[in-house]
């Protein structure tokens, strides 16, 4: 690869990382690189500096806390995808994580990185707005917590702010969440998803007591979906009315178009991906 | 048969490849050598007003940068093809446009640098100044009326117009037809992908005036001639062109490309060795692509079901400028391949040759072949269709049947070659024993009803390889500016061991092992002690490279024929050491023995012994046992075979999985049934990927927009079964090892078995063509309407 000229520290705390960064804006975090060095390669992002954290093993765990899951920014696709934790306790996010790009991508790349980039065609926002996850920041005055409801703003956007560091992922753990699943409609070159789908949800007496709907790859950046959860919450669960509130995905959303698929395919796939992901919860 | 043909011998060149220590072009590292990086143009079309490279040559570490008008003296790229018995109005690159730009990633520029980085560096600090001129990307629209004129010297954009049979008959036959069946046919655009791309390291020798050239190249020979005679206008022998391990070329490098000779250009400048090697987008834009034809097709049946007329044509889109052999391939690569293996009675094809603002269109794996089957297995099906007759009935009315052969096909479409050999039936028949028919038209009726939606589709094709003879193929044949022949040296050294180079020019094909199956076979000696040596100029035969699936049938025969010649000599200084007269000798087993008495018998290594000392030879034979053979065959081979695809369609997204693939294929005699099933697998995976995934796509102001990996589908391993080969064996009368030759067939085979496939399985939705690739987008949409 050929980028432009950089610099790079590999940092031992987070301070450091965080101080680095305040110094420009031109300065990058480096963690798993599976983002940013594709960028870099094609120029496209040309960094100053590279600040790297990925020896700062503190952020490599995954944990249960009793009322939460904490998974360290650090953690890899693979850690995700494949533990117990999360697999008992939030399906959806091993889900997703498991379905993440190819083994290479799993095995370097991590949560952290991926939720701060914000790809709109990511797989783990979906399944993180699902699962109401809380994302754990630190920036120089300090640390703060943004819920995943609020984390997604834009186009490549986030409530990070400048100099903020993602250092943690927070699941509540709780019946919904542990009842949880990610699927995903893959565009054959890139295997990012045309649609991924997170769902959450609960039942009662066969009733759907509560459920959050998290769509991936669909707009310009990751939503929830208010129109499904509405047609869904309080009703029968039963295969008629699963596709009903199915119909109901993207409503008033704009969706994403491009040389692969049409608008009009994306949101007819967004139907039968939530479709697919509530029937299996159900 | 002898000890080593025919056997799953394991790969000379394998364990150099698997522990990495092959030398691919990138490995190469010559002292004092710099690196050249090319400035490409952001426009498909658009005049190169002014390039200030000022600011370029200001960075540290640049040692210069030069525009096309640096170079004014060396000639364009030469097309090496002339469409047989037509005008073509030639244009070719040029090492770096001049004028102007008739695509996106054409080079205008060029720095060389101490380092890649400083190079690519100063190269973002060149500015080219163009003015933008409007741009076509659609062959179809490039030759209406008023569309934007990409060169002085082709009218409507219309590089050539070429045909072959019998427009009058055809038409006529269509008029009596019982039905007649019209479809617009359309071959998208591929794009190579090998896993190495292109590069290219230039040295010279002032004092000599002798270049070396190291590159990317399917054919040092042939690239070596054009860059020498065609580009610098120097005798050949003032270059040697060496191919290093070539990661892959599925065509893309048969070709003279600019960046080539702008190395050597570059290094005679400045008198030092200099290196280019293209990133993965380079390749994508300005690497050859493939296909890319637009097909208009009337087939005309009796209501029995056979055919009584073909009509075909097609507009092919050529890109900017024109490649190496660019005409041949929609031409003689294609039209003559379109009676498939039926006994069509009447056959067209016109086709144009067009000029677009996209990458240049040449040679891919089966070049103009696949394009062929596809037109002829899909008008198979839509016959069927119309006809409500099952698609194996109407194939089998119209097979070319064993008692036909030589069989030579109608109208002159193949300009008097006759089909070699073959059984047509027989595979068809070898592959419904693997796949029970029946049991799986009530499989398909029942998963129907259960929302299920199953197709199976067969490709009962014919393909050529190693196209010859030279003289057909040749100037004033078919248009192709040189010789199809191939050669083959043999040196038994005086220890026995063999040292076989050949002038075709393996690039992972497997090629170094069947040689040496076959010295070693036809010599009598172990397999171990055969070297191939090959893609040097300097050393080996002239010779025309790899490519055409024609390295076994022409290049293995030449070295056949160079080891009879060993084989002569040895007797007679064989029957010289036994003091026997020669023919009282026989040669067998790596033995020369006198008839009748075989204990009395000189080994092969004993005979090159002496042949090798030479203090005693016969009268008249000269010391060493060296020769070398030129095979130049009859015809061209005719492969042929039958493909099944059986896959399932998914309604509710219209996604295609490929749950079974079976073919019996018959290639001939097989050298090396490991080798030949590998390159099966690969040719198919390629073509599946045509009908379902890979296309090459520009949007309209001519930028491509499938210029990288994450937009353009190559295959992989998870989206395809397990494949289940066998094969029938035919032997060819064109060549004595009876060879036909296997690059392509998988290519050429499959993708419209996995197209009518798909059709079959959507027939219940009344669909009865798509164009590829098949995405699940474009198959829900079908399902929808
Ligand atoms: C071939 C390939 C296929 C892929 N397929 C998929 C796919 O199918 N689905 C999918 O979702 N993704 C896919 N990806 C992307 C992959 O998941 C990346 O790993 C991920 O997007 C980024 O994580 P990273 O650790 O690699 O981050 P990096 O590339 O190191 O960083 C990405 C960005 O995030 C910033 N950053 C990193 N960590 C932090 C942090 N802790 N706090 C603040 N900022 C931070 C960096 O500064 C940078 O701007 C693919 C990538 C490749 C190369």
């Amino acid at each position: 690869m050929y980028p432009a000229e950089f610099d790079y520290v590999k940092v031992s705390s987070l301070e450091e990382a965080i101080s680095l960064k305040q110094q420009g804006d031109e300065n990058s975090i480096l963690a798993g690189g599976h983002s940013l060095i594709p960028a870099m390669k094609l120029r496209l992002s040309t960094p100053k500096k590279l600040i790297d954290i990925s020896g700062l093993n503190q952020y490599k765990n995954i944990s249960n806390n009793g009322s939460h899951i904490s998974i360290g920014a650090l953690c890899t696709h693979k850690q995700c995808a494949e533990s117990d934790v999360i697999q008992q306790n939030c399906p959806a996010l091993s889900d997703a994580a498991s379905v993440i790009g190819d083994p290479h991508v799993r095995n370097k790349g991590t949560i952290g990185g991926a939720l701060a980039h914000s790809d709109p065609q990511a797989d783990y926002p979906g399944a993180i707005l699902a699962l109401n996850a809380t994302m754990v920041v630190k920036g120089s005055s300090g640390g703060r917590t943004i819920a995943a409801d609020d984390y997604f703003t834009g186009l490549w956007e986030t409530a990070l702010g400048e100099g903020e560091l993602l250092t943690e992922i927070r699941i509540p753990v709780n019946p919904m969440n542990a009842n949880s699943c990610y699927v995903k409609f893959p565009q054959p070159a890139s295997r990012y998803p045309y649609v991924g789908c997170g769902v959450a949800l609960s039942s009662s007496g066969g009733n759907c007591s509560d459920i959050r709907v998290g769509f991936s790859g669909v707009g310009e950046w990751a939503f929830r979906d208010a129109g499904i959860e509405n047609a869904l919450k309080g009703q029968a669960l039963n295969s008629s009315s699963i596709a009903a509130a199915a119909e109901k995905a993207a409503e008033g959303k704009a969706v994403l178009s491009d040389h692969f698929v049409s608008e009009e395919y994306r949101r007819a796939m967004s139907k039968v991906f939530a479709k697919r992901a509530i029937t299996k919860v159900s | 048969m002898g000890k080593y043909i025919g056997e799953s011998v394991l790969r000379k060149e394998d364990p150099r490849l698997v522990t990495g220590e092959a030398k691919y072009l990138e490995d190469i590292q010559l002292s004092g050598m710099v690196h050249a990086v090319v400035k490409r143009s952001d426009y498909a079309h658009a005049k190169i007003k002014n390039i200030d490279t000022s600011e370029a040559e200001k960075v540290p570490g640049v040692i210069g940068v030069w525009t096309g008008k640096d170079f004014e003296d060396v000639n364009p790229m030469p097309c090496a093809w002339q469409a047989g018995g037509v005008d073509n109005n030639a244009n070719t690159p040029r090492v770096l446009e001049i004028d102007k730009v008739t695509f996106t990633g054409q080079g205008v520029a060029v720095v060389v640098a101490e380092d890649r980085n400083i190079a690519e560096d100063a190269s973002s600090k060149i500015v080219v100044d163009y003015e933008e001129l409007p741009t076509v990307v659609s062959a179809e629209e490039a030759i209406k009326p008023g569309a934007p004129q990409l060169h002085e010297n082709a009218p409507n954009n219309i590089c050539m117009e070429w045909e072959c049979g019998n427009q009058e008959g055809t038409e006529k036959a269509l008029g009596e037809a019982d039905v007649v069946v019209k479809e617009q046919l359309v071959n998208q655009r591929l794009i190579p992908s090998s896993m190495e791309p292109r590069g290219a390291i230039a040295d010279y020798q002032p004092a000599t005036e002798e270049f070396t050239v190291w590159m990317t190249s399917q054919a040092p020979h042939v690239h070596r001639l054009l860059a020498t005679a065609f580009v610098f206008g120097i005798p050949e022998t003032k270059m040697r062109v060496i191919a290093a391990h070539v990661g892959g070329g599925f065509g893309c490098k048969i070709f003279l490309y600019p960046e080539y000779c702008l190395v050597a250009a570059l290094a005679r400048k400045i008198e030092r060795p200099v290196k280019w090697m293209e990133t993965r987008s380079e390749n994508f834009a300005s690497t050859t692509h493939g296909r890319d034809h637009v097909t208009q097709i009337e087939v005309g049946a009796k209501n029995d079901g056979t055919i009584n007329s073909l009509k075909v044509t097609t507009v092919a889109n050529l890109g900017g400028t024109l490649s190496t052999i660019a005409p041949g391939i929609p031409t003689t690569l294609y039209g003559r391949l379109l009676s498939g293996t039926y006994k069509f009675p009447n056959i067209y094809c016109g086709v144009k040759g067009v000029y677009t603002n996209t990458g240049m269109v040449d040679a891919y794996r089966g070049a103009g072949r696949p394009e062929a089957t596809y037109v002829v297995e899909r008008a198979l099906d839509l016959v069927a269709n119309k006809l409500g007759m099952d698609v194996l009935d109407v194939r089998r009315k119209n097979f070319i049947q064993t008692n036909q052969f030589p069989y030579l096909p109608a109208d002159g479409i193949t300009k008097g070659l006759t089909y070699d050999s073959g059984d047509y039936e027989k595979p068809l028949n070898k592959a419904l024993q693997m796949f029970n028919y029946g049991n799986f038209r009530e499989e398909q009726k029942r998963a129907r009803d259960e929302g299920k939606y199953l197709g199976v589709g067969f490709s009962t094709y014919i393909e050529a390889c190693g196209v010859a003879p030279s003289a057909w193929i040749g100037v004033g044949g078919e248009g192709w500016g040189a010789g199809l022949w191939e050669s083959a040296n043999i040196r038994v050294h005086l220890t026995g061991k063999v040292v076989v180079t050949t002038g075709s020019s393996p690039h992972g094909q497997g090629t170094e092992t069947t040689m040496a199956q076959i010295a070693a076979d036809e010599l009598g000696i172990p397999y171990e002690d055969v070297e191939v040596k090959y893609n040097d100029t300097l050393g080996t035969p002239f010779g025309y490279g790899t490519y055409g699936s024609r390295s076994a049938a022409v290049g293995g025969a030449a070295l056949f024929n160079a080891v009879q010649k060993v084989k002569q000599k040895a007797v007679r200084i064989g029957a010289h050491m036994l003091e026997a007269s020669p023919d009282d000798v026989v040669f067998e087993d790596g033995k020369v023995s006198v008839k009748g008495s075989p204990d009395q018998a000189k080994t092969i290594q004993e005979i090159a012994g002496a042949a090798a000392l030479g203090y005693s030879l016969p009268e008249g034979d000269e010391p060493f046992l060296d020769e070398t053979a030129y095979f130049d065959p009859p015809n061209t081979t005719w492969p042929f075979g039958t493909h099944i695809c059986v896959v399932e369609v998914e309604k509710d997204t219209g996604s295609v999985m490929v749950k079974k693939y079976l073919a019996v294929d018959d290639v001939g005699n097989v050298v090396n049934p490991m080798i030949v099933d590998g390159q099966i697998h690969g040719g198919i995976a390629q073509g599946v990927a045509q009908a379902l995934w890979e296309s090459g796509e520009y949007n309209e102001s001519g930028q491509l927009v499938s210029g990288s990996m994450m937009d353009y589908a190559i295959p992989r391993t998870d989206c395809l079964p397990s494949f289940e080969l066998d094969r029938t064996v035919t032997p060819s009368p064109t060549n004595p090892l009876g060879v036909k030759g296997v690059g392509e067939t998988g290519t050429i085979a499959s993708t419209p078995a996995v197209v009518n496939a798909v059709m079959d399985a959507l027939s219940p939705f009344g669909v009865t063509h798509l164009d590829m690739p098949l995405t699940s987008q474009k198959i829900w949409n079908a399902i929808q309407s």
